[in-house]
């Protein structure tokens, strides 16, 4: 069976993009959740559409199931390969097909990197809001599937925020038009139903995104304040106050010296806790808005406010907290990253139930997290080489998840449920939710054949490593987990 | 106020066709042998915090009711619903797409609405999306109801996000010989790293002369200076007085600009198709919105409208006075929403 289908992959795919030789396949094994593994049948690197198209049809035709992978960045294995189904690697379809300044809209193809429609719009003062920490390597195919997000989601929301149109390939091989490039639409949006299905409903292939124009200031501050709680309530004080920051970010005891020591972006060593919020748009609304900024930040009770005074002072402070990951990753040899969310009135009373928990675990908690969306990223540490130490790590991030329900929350914000959280989902939403969803699955995807195995919960689990390790791109300090 | 919703999903499971309704300020009148349903009952607010800058209710909530008790704590919709004044409800709103010029700032009913309960064909009551503004868990139903016009299920609770609404509005006019010197201008505007909240162009029927309308709002210590430099930008154009322009953006929400007897019909486009468009509509009233991306067009002859739209392909919605379907203009076939279709609604009991 599968050699036939093997043979049938051959005729439309040259050696050296058909991949089959365990030696080629191990690079594919996993994605930036590196805990679990699973070597795929095969990998088929399209460069054009059609040739997407094609993988698809034959994957149908043999009932072999499929993955699509841009560049492997999904924190919640949601790019795993499945055993006897093939990775469809997108990388190569990577060309911008259209950048139309005048309409601020860009229209891609999946394996285009994220930062790269920026840097293309950025000549004609243009931006793709959707920043995610790994937006250097990250592609836009997985940054819809996945709707990611980043720093300055407060504003201007997630990824399908900022997706107009797509044209997909259903898990068929039939292809659906979807949106178009208005702002506007009288049908359903399918758009930001196909937006975060992460991967079940089919492959994009042409993405049409709106460009934002760049903002034409910021204003950062970064405050310092003696304990947790009192940063988290800041941030409350902040919303509260009327002022809409284009991000505020928090950063614990022990983020705050790994970021020192990794990066040196001149963060008080001495903070429990570390606010950034930044402003940012026209010139005379912003410096309106700094000064209230800085009265309801004197007023929250910092023991020190320092302010960007330049670019360069701007970057620092974010360069320090976009590898606050990377550079905690190194305090531990093993750590699991949560992302789940909380109304943000309660961002306190999680951050205090979090020093609980991980007091009663004996296991550190690092927090770094994008507070004006009550978005948690509790980073468990632990050393997989001690027997049971993941467990009790999977424990602890597992009551994590348990708390952000209780609050009225999510058991993920932005990294998606994937492989990692799919046993969640059902403490989530009630059952009859849960079989609306997979009766949704199944009518866009009776076979089950696009990234079988996510988000529902399953019997087969992949292998799963007890040493976890980082990413070799997060060693390289490429991407980093949040 | 009803709460209970299992005589809903009754009504839907013994039910061959059901239409979903709420004050009717866009509905089609309903036909013989489909059983309406109305949601006017299940109406109020459920959850609001307003710190948490999120606010749940009843789809039967009257969106007017909703703008008032945010703008008690400073805050809106920033989507700008449509026909609030005329009783539009939420789950109307959100059904319609109904979002007005200001959603050019923030974006529409799909960036804003974060949770929906709904009951769907198989009278099942589902859930989706939540309470908190971050949330990548399960797929996007809030999403989906944005524009499915009863279709694909009928809402029952709907969870926005909110802004903090701005302090001050101003509103500077430009009026041009034509629409094709609005249409130059428009770039300039929508390419500026200045944040305007609405870009409307309106176009006399009578002589064929474009006014060009810019709304910016925020902090009202800023609002001038930031208006010098549109006008700036402009080359040209005289500030509203505070009382004109509250009128003439409240007149476009609701659609008092209607003569007896017309009906609106909503045409997403982007800029560019405006000309071309344009050719067909001589002598009626009309407004290009959000930045040259929807067409209101205002007419009594809704077949005319909808062979131009065919002939250009473009697709169209009766959003006020509608008679039948009101999806007029040209339609693309669409696998997807074919599949979505036989999940939430196999037995066609929504269908219009």
């Amino acid at each position: 069976m599968s050699a036939a289908f093997l043979d049938h992959l051959r005729t439309a795919f040259p050696p050296d993009r058909l991949l089959t030789a365990p030696a080629a396949l191990a690079a594919y094994e996993s994605d930036a959740l590196t805990a679990f593994q699973q070597r795929p049948l095969a990998v088929v690197i399209p460069v054009t559409q059609e040739e997407v198209i094609a993988a698809v049809k034959a994957c149908h035709r043999f009932g072999v199931p499929f993955v699509a992978r841009g560049s492997g960045t999904s924190l919640s294995g949601g790019s795993l390969p499945i055993k006897d189904g093939i990775v469809i690697a997108l990388n190569r379809l990577n060309r911008i097909l259209r950048l139309d300044p005048q309409q601020r809209l860009a229209v891609v193809e999946p394996g285009v990197i994220n930062l790269d429609i920026t840097r293309a719009a950025a000549p004609y003062g243009l931006l793709f809001a959707p920043d995610p920490s790994s937006q250097p390597v990250c592609t836009i195919g997985g940054n819809v599937a996945f709707n990611s997000g980043g720093a300055h989601c407060l504003k201007y929301g997630m990824t399908t925020n900022h997706v107009l149109a797509l044209k997909v390939v259903l898990p068929d091989g039939e292809v659906a038009e979807l949106g178009s490039d208005s702002l506007e639409s009288v049908e359903a949006d399918y758009v930001g139903l196909f937006g975060g299905s992460e991967g079940l409903f089919g492959i994009a292939l042409e993405i049409t995104v709106q460009l934002l124009p760049k903002p034409e200031v910021y204003r950062t501050l970064l405050a310092a304040y003696r304990s947790l709680e009192a940063a988290g309530d800041a941030v409350s004080s902040v919303i509260a106050s009327g002022l809409l920051p284009g991000a505020m970010e928090i950063m614990d005891h022990l983020s705050i010296q790994a970021a020192e020591a990794a990066v040196h972006p001149g963060y008080p060593l001495d903070a429990a806790a570390l606010l950034i919020v930044e402003l940012e748009g026209e010139r005379a609304q912003v410096e309106a808005e700094w000064q209230r900024l800085q009265a309801v930040i004197h007023a929250s009770g910092p023991y020190l406010v320092k302010v960007a005074q330049n670019e360069e002072e701007r970057a620092k402070i974010w360069k320090g907290r976009k590898s606050a990951f990377s550079a905690v990753g190194r305090l531990s040899p093993d750590y699991i990253v949560q992302d789940g969310v909380v109304p943000r009135r309660r961002l306190g009373e999680a951050l205090a139930e979090i020093e609980k928990l991980s007091a009663k675990w004996g296991i550190r908690v690092a927090n770094v997290f994008h507070a004006g969306d009550g978005n948690l990223h509790p980073l468990i540490m632990f050393d997989g080489r001690e027997p049971g130490a993941l467990a009790r790590a999977e424990q602890l991030a597992s009551e994590i998840i348990d708390l952000c329900i209780r609050l009225g929350g999510s058991i993920t914000g932005e990294h998606g449920v994937g492989m990692e959280k799919r046993g969640y989902l059902p403490r989530q939403f009630s059952a009859s939710d849960m079989a609306a969803m997979w009766a949704l699955r199944k009518a866009i995807d009776p076979a089950e054949l696009a990234n079988r195995g996510k988000v529902f919960p399953g019997d087969a689990p992949a292998a799963q490593a007890h040493h976890v390790g980082s990413h070799p791109l997060e060693r390289a300090g490429v991407i980093a987990r949040e | 106020m009803a709460t209970d919703l299992r005589d809903l999903q009754e009504a839907v499971r013994e039910s061959a066709r059901v239409r979903a309704h709420g004050a009717c300020t866009k509905c089609a009148p309903i036909q013989e042998g489909v059983r309406a349903l109305d949601l006017s009952a299940y109406s109020g607010v459920i959850e609001y915090h307003p710190t948490e800058f999120v606010i749940t209710a009843w789809a039967g909530t009257p969106v007017a009711e909703v703008q008032d008790l945010l703008a008690r704590h400073g805050q809106y919709l920033p989507f700008d619903p449509l026909l609030a004044e005329r009783g539009a409800t939420l789950g109307g709103t959100v059904a319609a797409n109904a979002c007005g010029p200001e959603r050019y700032r923030y974006g529409g009913a799909r960036d804003f609405l974060i949770g929906v309960r709904l009951i769907d064909g198989n009278g099942a009551l589902i859930q989706g999306g939540g309470k908190v503004v971050k949330n990548a868990a399960g797929f996007d139903y809030p999403k989906l109801m944005v524009g499915s016009l009863g279709t694909l299920g009928i809402l029952t609770e709907v969870t926005f996000k909110v802004f903090p609404k701005p302090e001050a509005y101003t509103t500077l006019r430009v009026a041009l010989p034509s629409l094709g010197d609005a249409l130059a201008l428009l770039p300039t505007l929508t390419n500026c790293p200045y944040d305007l909240n609405a870009i409307d162009i309106l176009v006399d029927p009578e002589d064929e002369r474009a006014t060009l309308f810019i709304r910016v709002g925020g902090l009202a210590a800023g609002l001038p200076q930031r208006m010098a430099r549109v006008r700036a930008l402009c080359g040209a154009g005289e500030l509203m007085d505070e009382a004109d322009e509250a009128a003439f953006w409240h007149a476009a929400r609701a659609f008092t600009w209607l003569h007896a007897g017309e009906s609106a019909v909503k045409v997403p486009l982007t800029p560019a198709r405006i000309p071309a468009l344009d050719v067909h509509l001589r002598g009626l009233q009309r407004r290009y919105s959000v930045g040259g991306n929807v067409a209101w067009i205002a007419t009594d002859d809704l077949s005319r409208l909808d062979a131009i739209l065919k002939s250009l392909a473009l697709a169209g919605l009766v959003l006020v006075n509608a008679q039948g379907d009101p999806r007029i203009g040209w339609r693309r076939p669409n696998p997807f929403a074919e599949r979505v279709a036989r999940a939430l609604d196999p037995e066609g009991k929504f269908r219009l």
